[in-house]
């Protein structure tokens, strides 16, 4: 469905991607991991649009996508979640899900995915309005998830899901992205969280300072020797 | 009440020239309500999509200047070419202030928003210094300091209906004043719309307003013409009442108030520039008796230092606030002021 080859991406003098490519099939759940500062983030944001590609080539169910506009990309069925402030936080429950559909103009289906996502999520149906920057940050994470389905992609990318959450929501968002994916969405997902995000994948990717050092599927990853050195901790506790 | 405000507060004003006897106050009423047009422009871009414009002066003076121009008349040579224009009715003048003005917010829009915060603000002063300099020296068409006097008052009105000449000070009060609704409504439609949606989007975050598909340039360029045309308004009513303009009418003190008429009153805020154009252009007539102009600007220091401590988000936001926590005593749980929706019926 997604298809990477090549990818260079620069900030300035800083080359972030020495030359990846990766492939995320339909209704899969691709992860990538790697540490701080291996180009993950900087993957999904060249695949929305938001960074420019040095050079490679990104296709999406076959079209060319390199180089489009973030809001051309997004109208193809590709949204991002980005990582940090994930919400408009000063904008109500009920507004921040309608930005999400904001390149749509079928008010039906509007309204429709609109109740399909307040019952996924009774909590933001309660609280629709609501300003989200008072909502806990589990509940934000539901508002950003809800507000990257509206926008009916086929392809959903998480940057982060997991991070500054506490433990029991975490795993209350990996299920639910676990559900998008069993729903016939297909995620890309980056993730610090190593072990949870490999157990859960299809297929797995591992970022290494701007290159692809291992790729597989989950087991596999969390079976190498050199992943449970670098990124599980040798004790691997979890296991 | 609060969906009656609005009304009562036109009606109030409308009725002020009515019963006001003093003519020198009126006319400060006339002078803070072009200024409050031009806060309002300003409120657009600092308060909706946050981006610092030091120089919106120049949008003012520019819509002055043109429409003194396109109605007094001008012979220029430019690289030998003789440009004559012959005078135009005083309404198109304005009307076309508005367009060049909004001309140019168009082109430092797409200039300077390549580059944003800090730069911007640079770009901003840059462009008002510019403006103000070729007001100054090219005295062929501008005059320079010899300023533009006998600039011709509005005269609105059409052939079926016959024409009226604003000479009058309350005329022009009604002008000003029915302007400004206008320029409400405009401005509580478009922040209303999709596009006031998009531009508080990028305010807000730009990184997540991106990534849903809002194309930043052209959200901050839009903000750009509709401020820098409504700013052009405000300064074509203002040539034409004044009937006299000189390069003086860029100075940076000019944009500095309007600053601080958004910034005390409370940005992005509908009705935050219209509440501190009023305290900040009636202030200084009235405290004239009282303490010499030196001592005010001291004063108004202090004012803006306070209101920043103290009401940081500026004087409306904190009114509403304080209603709120009023007539939302009964759900005391919930944080006051933050639960917007709930405590509004409370209000009503």
């Amino acid at each position: 469905m997604l298809e990477i080859s090549n990818l260079v991406c620069r900030y300035g003098k800083v080359t972030a991607l020495k030359g990846i490519s990766l492939k995320v099939p339909a209704k899969q759940l691709v992860v990538l991991v790697g540490a701080n500062g291996a180009g993950k983030s900087t993957t999904l944001r060249a695949i929305s649009g938001l960074v420019p590609a040095a050079s490679g080539k990104i296709t999406f169910d076959g079209e060319d996508i390199t180089g489009m506009s973030a809001g051309r990309i997004l109208s193809l069925g590709i949204a991002h979640c980005p990582e940090g402030r994930r919400v408009f936080s000063q904008m109500t429950v009920l507004e921040n899900l309608e930005m999400g559909c904001y390149l749509r103009s079928d008010s039906k289906g509007i309204a429709s995915d609109l109740d399909h996502i307040f019952s996924l999520f009774p909590r933001l149906a309660e609280r629709r309005r609501q300003v989200a920057g008072t909502l806990s940050g589990g509940e934000q994470q539901m508002l950003a998830i809800g507000r990257a389905m509206m926008s009916r992609p086929k392809l959903i990318m998480f940057d982060e899901p997991s991070l500054g959450l506490a433990p029991n929501i975490v795993a209350q968002t990996f299920d639910i992205i676990q559900g998008i994916r069993e729903s016939g969405t297909t995620v890309l997902m980056v993730e610090q969280n190593a072990y949870a995000a490999l157990d859960m994948c299809n297929y797995a990717y591992l970022l290494e300072a701007g290159t692809m050092a291992l790729e597989g599927p989950g087991e596999k990853l969390i079976n190498d020797p050199h992943v449970r050195e670098a990124y599980l901790g040798a004790g691997l506790a979890h296991a | 009440m609060k969906r009656l405000l609005p009304y009562i507060a036109v009606a109030f004003f409308a009725s002020v020239p009515l019963w006001l006897q003093d003519q020198y106050f009126l006319h400060t009423l006339v002078v803070t309500g072009i200024f409050v047009i031009a806060a309002m422009s300003l409120n657009l871009l600092l308060g909706y999509t946050g981006q610092l414009s030091l120089g919106h002066v120049a949008f003012f003076g520019i819509g002055a200047y043109v429409s003194a121009l396109t109605s007094l008349g001008f012979s220029v040579e430019i690289f030998g070419l003789q440009i004559t224009h012959e005078p135009w009715p005083a309404v198109i003048g304005v009307l076309f202030g508005t367009i060049v003005a909004g001309l140019c917010g168009y082109v430092i829009g797409k200039l300077a928003f390549r580059v944003r915060g800090a730069y911007f603000v640079i770009v901003t002063i840059s462009f008002a210094e510019v403006v103000r300099l070729v007001s100054l020296n090219w005295v062929e068409l501008t005059n320079g300091p010899l300023a533009l006097p006998g600039i011709p008052p509005l005269t609105l009105g059409f052939e079926w209906t016959g024409y009226a000449t604003l000479w009058g000070k309350a005329q022009n009060y009604y002008v000003v004043l029915a302007t400004i609704v206008l320029a409400y409504i405009l401005i509580k439609r478009l922040v209303n719309s999709p596009y006031g949606r998009a531009m508080i989007a990028l305010r807000e975050n730009e990184t997540l307003a991106v990534s849903v598909g809002i194309s930043v340039t052209k959200y901050l360029v839009l903000a750009a013409v509709l401020s820098g045309a409504m700013a052009g308004v405000a300064g074509g009513l203002y040539a034409h009442y004044i009937q006299i303009i000189d390069p003086m009418i860029f100075m940076f003190l000019n944009t500095v108030t309007m600053v601080i008429m958004v910034i005390t009153g409370g940005k992005g805020t509908l009705a935050g520039p219209l509440v501190g154009g009023l305290i900040f252009g009636i202030a200084p007539v009235v405290l004239r008796s009282y303490v010499g102009p030196e001592v005010q600007w001291i004063l108004y220091g202090l004012l803006m230092i306070l209101i920043v401590f103290v009401l940081p988000q500026g004087i409306v936001p904190a009114i509403e606030r304080w209603f709120t926590r009023k007539g939302g005593s009964a759900s005391a749980s919930k944080p006051a002021g933050l639960v917007l929706e709930s405590s509004k019926g409370a209000r009503s």
